[in-house]
């Protein structure tokens, strides 16, 4: 039979779990009831009347054809940069564990760009890209390319992907890195005498054992592309070139706070919250399955 | 026991300070500007402040257009908005549609017993922020309106006579045909498409941009951008853009950056553009009107303003009102606005001071600025002409953008584009008045 420690009495533990549970109440379920009630109506933007609609929010948007071409767009927005911070981080990772003089000095420096505000990184990609002074552009436009995210849909979709995904290329880098570090040597000495080469020994050994981080990044990263990147696009492309960049936390915020319609903003983070909601539990009853711990 | 009395002192005059300044009423005035526009704020209220000593005007920048808006609506939700407000243009269906948070300017100025005469104002400045009762509602303060600027450089480059007439769309079309010819790599750029292509288009072709004089006269208003002149004029850009004579660089103002550099060779931006570009370019350059359809519409009507006006919030004390009315009267002084429309480039809100500053020899000295005015106040401003007043009009500026995007890349059609523009756009107009009944 498996051993437990429980408490005697009731008080203690609630006591102990009561900061928690209020942090979540006044910052989580408290600001999302209201997200709730105020998604079944319609106001204007300084409350001075409310009208009840019911569902009147949600029948808008869903019958809105550019409202749900953004859930492709937020699918591949977020698959992208997913897969964009993710690969290259762990490539840094088994490179840099390598690594036997100077592993510090690099380590510290991969880091550097996950301090860096989302919205200065955004800025910084722009003017690298922009069209007519960027750096890049300019090179782009020598090899005969011509670059121009300001009417081309792919090129500022992959602008936004890399200007989000480059800071947290360190974030999963540092998880990465820990990873590593405790795979059991012995297991990799053991495999290499049997005569596994190191890509053998990568997706036979290190890939399995990593794989409890793996799916906590890619949890982790996946709500990051939804709920965190809007900063990037809001500096880089404000949506466009038509909407192609248009994610759905950006309407979210733009139908918020610079549309001023608190009703369709409401409801539209109520569908967010069951998407990304159905997307967490999907991921814990199929994916983690596979996840050896 | 000396001691004492010096702390006696020392109390009794901070007794005595607080009470003089709490004899002073405090005015809090919310702004979007920020650089030389935030200093020269600034400059006028301590001005004002140091005019009289009855009221304290106090100025604080909250971020752009935009976010002061939100600012201020924020504020007003948790009762503590300022007593003036300055919102974008584009706010203004907002504002008005939101009676019982706004106080009308006209009863404000009544009721704080200062001069104020509505007929002084610009008829084509005031026009934005009148109600059709004649009345106004908020104070214009800083209006600019679009010119055509010229890179006379980048004309003789290019082996084009700087000189050429530059009145009419036809003439420009040849121009950038030449322009091209010649080697230009950007005949033509713009800033804010939506507002000047667009909305000041409508207006100066005499063609109206939406129902119910724009908005103008009730909230149950529809678009009307895919009439026949917009379309006409769009094609034509969406031709120029394909042939590489109209370069797109973005939804503000980004164009700037390319016609102050010397890259591009005519530019399409508003009158305010003036300090930036007098400070930065260094070439030769001339300010000439917006370019017009001859033979479309009625142009050349007027052209409309973009810009801020300020608003007076619900909310605050009776003699709190009196000291906003008392400052905004201060602003709408002739010397006041002379010297901010010479500073900034802003068109002058009265005539007053349209006639100060051309009397001052400042038009002779500064080539170009008086164009503007000029095309502002040629002629009475008609239904569609007084300016927009749509609600949600931010947003659907916003599928302008997008829309206008699609014609340049060539994805659509000018006549698709702007039925696209319309059929998305009337849904955010019945929302607007369904919120606002």
């Amino acid at each position: 039979m498996e051993k437990r420690v429980t408490f005697k009495g009731w008080l203690l533990p609630l006591l102990l779990i009561a900061p928690q549970v209020l942090v979540s109440a006044i910052f989580f379920f408290y600001p999302a009831g209201q997200a709730v009630w105020q998604s079944l109506f319609v106001q204007d933007p300084f409350g001075l009347s409310m009208q009840y609609v019911g569902l009147g929010n949600f029948e808008y948007l869903l019958s809105d054809p550019y409202y749900r071409a953004s859930f492709l767009t937020t699918g591949l927005f977020s698959l992208l940069v997913t897969l964009v911070s993710m690969i290259p981080a762990l490539f840094l990772a088994v490179v840099a564990d390598r690594l036997i003089k100077g592993a510090g000095a690099y380590r510290t420096m991969l880091i550097w760009p996950y301090a860096v505000a989302p919205a200065i990184a955004g800025v910084l990609w722009l003017f690298m890209f922009n069209t007519r002074v960027g750096v890049v552009s300019w090179y782009l436009g020598t090899l005969g390319y011509d670059w121009n995210h300001v009417l081309n849909g792919s090129e500022a979709m992959g602008l936004v992907v890399v200007s989000s995904a480059w800071g947290r290329i360190s974030y999963n880098f540092l998880f990465f890195f820990a990873a590593l570090q405790s795979v059991p040597k012995s297991i990799i000495e053991a495999a290499a005498i049997d005569g596994a080469r190191f890509w053998k020994r990568f997706w036979t050994i290190i890939v399995p054992l990593l794989s409890p981080t793996t799916f906590f990044l890619l949890v982790v990263n996946l709500v990051y592309a939804f709920f965190e990147t809007f900063g990037v696009i809001h500096t880089i492309t404000a949506g466009g070139p038509q909407q192609s960049t248009t994610i759905l936390v950006y309407k979210v915020f733009s139908d918020g706070f610079v549309g001023q319609d608190l009703g369709s903003s409401a409801a539209q983070s109520v569908i967010l919250l069951f998407v990304v909601g159905a997307l967490t539990v999907f991921q814990f009853k199929f994916v983690e399955r596979r996840v050896h711990y | 026991m000396n001691k004492i009395s010096i702390g006696v002192l020392a109390v009794g005059s901070t007794l005595l300070s607080s009470i003089a300044a709490y004899a002073q009423t405090e005015v809090h005035f919310w702004h979007a500007f920020t650089g030389r526009l935030g200093e020269l704020v600034a400059a006028q209220v301590e001005d004002f402040n140091a005019s009289q000593n009855q009221y304290n005007v106090v100025q604080s920048h909250k971020g752009n257009y935009s976010e002061t808006l939100n600012a201020g609506i924020a504020a007003f939700r948790a009762g503590e908005q300022p007593q003036i407000l300055m919102v974008f243009e584009v706010g203004t269906a907002t504002m008005m549609a939101a009676k019982g948070a706004t106080r009308p300017v006209h009863e404000v100025m009544a009721a704080s017993g200062t001069k104020f005469d509505q007929d002084a104002y610009i008829g084509a400045v005031k026009g934005y922020y009148t109600s059709t009762d004649g009345d106004m509602l908020s104070l214009p303060f800083n209006a600019s309106t679009p010119v055509l600027w010229v890179n006379r450089d980048a004309f003789e480059a290019a082996g084009v006579d700087p000189d050429t007439d530059l009145s009419t769309w036809q003439n420009v079309d040849k121009t950038l045909t030449a322009l091209k010819a010649g080697g230009s790599g950007c005949p033509l750029v713009t800033a804010w498409q939506s507002w000047i292509h667009l909305e000041n288009f409508s207006a100066y072709h005499d063609v109206p941009f939406a129902s119910k004089d724009n908005g103008f006269a009730g909230l149950d208003t529809k678009l009307q951008v895919n009439g026949e002149a917009q379309v006409a004029h769009l094609n034509a850009m969406g031709q120029w853009a394909k042939d590489g004579k109209f370069i797109y660089t973005g939804r503000r103002n980004e164009g700037g950056a390319n016609f102050r550099s010397g890259e591009c060779a005519l530019f399409t931006e508003s009158s305010a553009g003036y300090a930036g570009i007098k400070s930065e370019a260094k070439f030769a350059f001339d300010v000439r009107p917006l370019p017009y359809w001859e033979g479309v519409g009625n142009g050349p009507q007027n052209t409309i303003i973009g810009g801020a006006s300020l608003w007076v919030m619900e909310g605050h004390e009776d003699d709190e009102y009196k000291g906003a009315g008392e400052f905004l009267s201060f602003l709408s002084s002739s010397d006041v606005q002379a010297k901010w429309h010479q500073d900034t480039g802003y068109l002058p809100i009265t005539a007053e001071a349209s006639a100060a500053t051309k009397a001052s020899g400042f038009y002779e000295e500064n080539v170009g600025t008086e164009v503007a005015v000029i095309q502002m106040t040629a002629k009475a401003p008609t239904a569609n002409s007084n300016g927009l007043r749509l609600g949600s009009f931010d947003q659907i500026r916003g599928i302008i953008d997008e829309e206008l995007e699609a014609i340049w890349a060539g994805d659509k059609s000018a006549q698709e584009a702007m039925d696209s523009v319309v059929e998305r756009g009337n849904p955010l107009l019945r929302r607007f008045e369904q919120a606002n009944r």
